[in-house]
């Protein structure tokens, strides 16, 4: 599954994006959001505040207590501020 | 129609583009956002943005407002990349046959997009750099939207 990360999330934890392989009992946002945080300082840091974190589902916003399914993409990003 | 490109745009010439030789339109609305300076603090603002989602987004957005207001015609032109204070962030047009819905349809799609489309804005000024933060004020302009559309319901 491929991950993005944008704005100050992608600058924390150093990647603009990756292929990973998620563990069988990650089946939500938020437990994908609790596995990341384990995966190194970098990560537990750019999570720190996950209630402040957004969540896209191949492109769509979802909240964290969506499930994954068959998701090929996911992102992570601070609210947005456009216009 | 929507688009998102690093160029800069020009507001005549895309009102004349969506609406030229037409007669059926009664009412033109156009808002622009540009880059605004904080006390000569701000010297640049890199906007980032979402490929892919940007343009659904705003699409979504967009086809919101077709279906909530009786609109001719709708455009959307969000920047991205390295802008300097007063340069166009972004535009939005609507034509209708009477202004209410063009005023609303206006306000809607921008309430909208603030709160949904996936840009970030960075501003860069000799006291460094930072992620601007969302404003909760935001939020709440989107919401009434959510509101006025339960009560209708």
């Amino acid at each position: 599954m491929r991950l993005l990360y944008f704005a100050w999330v992608k600058e924390k934890v150093g990647r603009a994006s990756e292929e990973v392989a998620i563990p069988e009992n990650v089946a939500t946002v938020a437990e994908l959001i609790a596995w990341l945080k384990s995966r190194g300082p970098e990560f537990a840091n750019a999570f720190e505040r996950e209630h402040v974190i957004r969540a896209a589902i191949d492109q769509s916003h979802v909240r964290h207590d969506a499930r994954i399914g068959h998701a090929r993409e996911i992102a992570f990003f601070p609210p947005v501020t456009g216009g | 129609m929507i688009r998102v490109q690093q160029e800069d745009f020009d507001i005549g010439a895309e009102v004349a583009k969506l609406t030229g030789g037409r007669t059926d339109i009664g009412a033109i609305v156009t808002f622009t956002g540009t880059v605004r300076d904080h006390d000569g603090a701000v010297e640049e603002m890199t906007l980032e943005h979402y490929p892919g989602m940007t343009e659904r987004e705003l699409s979504r957005v967009e086809a919101e407002a077709q279906a909530r207001w009786p609109l001719q015609a709708s455009l959307v032109v969000h920047r991205y990349g390295m802008l300097r204070p007063g340069d166009n962030i972004v535009l939005v047009v609507t034509a209708s046959e009477h202004r209410d819905a063009a005023f609303d349809a206006a306000k809607f799609l921008m309430d909208y997009l603030k709160t949904s489309a996936p840009f970030w804005k960075r501003e860069s000024g000799s006291g460094g750099s930072r992620w601007v933060e969302a404003e909760a004020g935001d939020a709440d302009a989107a919401a009434r939207w959510h509101k006025r559309n339960h009560a209708a319901e």
